[in-house]
């Protein structure tokens, strides 16, 4: 009874919390980095350092307003921000934190579930988000929000299309779709795979950035050609949950990405027996650190590059990023082949 | 206890009501729909008895299924795209080109 | 017992948004009950044991097909209802007389099947959980290789195909 229900339980509860929180600390800590990126300090009136920031702005956009345009479709346009939050949570239930440590005399999994078609859930989850944007936009019944969502939907199908095949030539070094089966293979193979796939790396980090429309590739939010984007007509809590999804989905992205490449839980060069001090360290503070490295990183890009062209993102998405990823994907086949 | 014959008829059900948006809708958008929705009928037939079977047959077949539905759905959509440009219209009955 | 009420609950899930899809006057919501109704598809392919199937189902049907629809029916901006046209030619009794005289053979069989059952089939064990992908892919690649290539190649066939028809001037 205890490890069937209360344990899964537990664990979904923390987790959704955690990243509830988690998200809403993101908005404070990229206001701040971009703040000293230019030489501001940001936020400081709210708490020390304006770290109750986050909490005034949960209480502003819950206490707003919630307007509904006269012309809109409303079903629809209710429906839309819940469309565009739920798979960004949902994923993170085959996020693995860390491995089955033993809490309390009990053997306890620091993932909610680990499927054997993990890597493809995610896949295939992320790609249902998509209709969030597409009804937002279509259910304001308003043209800038219309044209953002054509955008985004065009931009993230087609980079949706260049993640999954660069997704693949990791799958193939790995054998394995379930993501607690991956980080495994990184220990048993002797190397994290962003040493063994940089291309791959490098690709499914900029093809994240354009899946969760951030800066260089924010189009369909581009506030100066569209007045907003996609979210123009939304006020108060609707609008903060395409803001809130927006964020758990840069977190899921992260979180992949150290999964993937970075040997999820696993201490740096996981393998030399001279470091095995650093498993002294819990296997979960490694994963967050590494999370947090790619969600700076994230932040650091937005406050550095200015954004893209449409046109220049379409041809960078269709003309050099897939055909790099099936390039990827011929060679690694090739040299597993080889190495068999 | 679940058998085929449940998955059987409630695939057998969907197929029809697919077939009937075939027949009485005239949204060319929505009979493409109805024609998913049969395919998701067959789809599920063939799922049952891949697991009746304990065999991945079915599976593999749906997998052609769905590719297939893929095909179609892409040069459908074209069609109707480069239709309307001509005809400002999508509704079935208008398309009668071809008719004597 | 479980498995029994998981599979009457996404079977009326399936059948009404279904029905939904069909009668729906606005074509936006007859897409999204069509991708409702895709995904309690692919939640029967889990209770099956094919999960492999369920993301395939999930990330080619909803997150792929569907979206081409939901582009084209914002591309195709209506200015006048779509069913506004009625053809004489049309014989709408037809389809629901053929639609009813399956659902009466269907009925039939049901019937049929409840008074003298059929032989008790084996019982189902599902099929081993770490092995669904492997199993498909294992069949992909060797039994149905040649139809798997085909497949490739209506794939390629298919997109040609909606690149020339979408075109406005090659």
């Amino acid at each position: 009874m205890i490890d069937q229900v209360l344990i899964p339980l537990l664990k979904i509860v923390i987790v959704l919390n955690a990243t509830l929180v988690a998200v809403t600390y993101m908005v404070l800590l990229e206001r701040k980095v971009i703040a000293w990126a230019q030489s501001r300090l940001g936020p400081m009136r709210v708490g020390p350092y304006g770290v109750l920031q986050p909490i005034a702005d949960a209480i502003k956009l819950m206490i707003k307003e919630d307007i509904t345009p006269v012309r809109a479709d409303k079903w629809v346009f209710t429906a839309a921000p819940i469309i565009s939050m739920v798979p960004a949570l949902i994923v993170y239930a085959v996020i693995p934190f860390g491995p089955t440590v033993s809490l309390f005399g009990r053997k306890v999994s620091l993932y909610i579930t680990d499927i054997n078609v993990g890597l493809l859930y995610i896949v295939s989850v992320a790609s249902v988000g998509v209709y969030g944007i597409i009804l937002a936009g279509y259910s304001s019944n308003s043209k800038y929000p219309l044209l953002a969502s054509l955008r985004a939907s065009a931009q993230l199908i087609s980079y949706e299309v260049a993640v999954t095949l660069t997704l693949v030539s990791v799958i193939l070094m790995a054998g394995s779709l379930s993501m607690v089966e991956i980080v495994n293979a990184q220990y048993n193979q002797h190397v994290w795979f962003v040493f063994a796939q940089p291309f791959a790396f490098v690709l499914v980090l900029i093809g994240g950035l354009a899946e969760t429309n951030r800066a260089p590739f924010d189009l369909p939010e581009a506030e100066q050609e569209l007045t907003g984007g996609f979210h123009t007509e939304y006020s108060g809590m609707r609008f903060a949950l395409f803001f809130l999804a927006e964020y758990a989905n840069m977190i899921v992205v992260s979180s992949v990405v150290t999964t993937l490449f970075l040997g999820g839980w696993l201490p740096p060069f996981p393998n030399v027996g001279a470091l095995h001090l650093l498993y002294y360290v819990p296997s979960w503070t490694w994963f967050l650190i590494k999370s947090f490295l790619f969600l700076y990183l994230f932040i650091w890009i937005r406050a550095t590059l200015p954004r893209y062209r449409y046109d220049q993102l379409m041809r960078l998405g269709w003309k050099v990023l897939i055909p790099l990823a099936i390039l990827n994907l011929v060679v690694t086949g090739i040299v597993k082949v080889m190495l068999m | 206890m679940i058998t085929p014959v449940h998955y059987m008829l409630l695939s057998a059900a969907l197929f029809i009501i697919g077939v009937v948006g075939v027949m009485v809708r005239k949204n060319i958008i929505i009979i493409f729909m109805s024609i998913e929705l049969i395919l998701n009928a067959v789809n599920i037939n063939l799922v049952a008895f891949s697991a009746q079977l304990q065999n991945g047959i079915g599976q593999v077949f749906a997998i052609f299924v769905i590719a297939v539905a893929a095909a179609e759905a892409a040069v459908g959509l074209g069609i109707i795209l480069a239709f309307y440009r001509n005809k400002e219209t999508i509704n079935i009955d208008e398309m009668n080109l071809m008719r004597s | 017992m479980a498995q029994a009420i998981a599979f009457y609950f996404i079977a009326a899930c399936i059948l009404g948004f279904a029905v939904l899809v069909v009668t729906t006057r606005d074509t936006v919501h007859s897409v999204l009950f069509l991708v409702l109704d895709f995904l309690f598809v692919a939640a029967l392919y889990v209770l099956l044991g094919a999960q492999f199937l369920a993301a395939i189902q999930v990330l080619v049907y909803a997150g792929g097909i569907v979206v081409l629809y939901l582009f084209v029916v914002m591309l195709v901006n209506l200015k006048r209802p779509p069913e506004a046209h009625e053809d004489p030619h049309r014989r709408t009794k037809l389809g629901f007389g053929l639609a009813a005289a399956v659902l009466l053979e269907l009925g039939a069989i049901a019937v049929y099947g409840s008074v003298n059952p059929a032989a008790p089939m084996p019982a189902t064990p599902a099929i081993p959980v770490s092995g669904n992908t492997e199993q498909v892919g294992w069949l992909l690649y060797t039994s149905y290789l040649i139809p798997f290539e085909i497949a490739s190649m209506l794939l390629l066939v298919a997109m040609i195909g909606a690149i020339v028809l979408a075109k406005r001037e090659l």
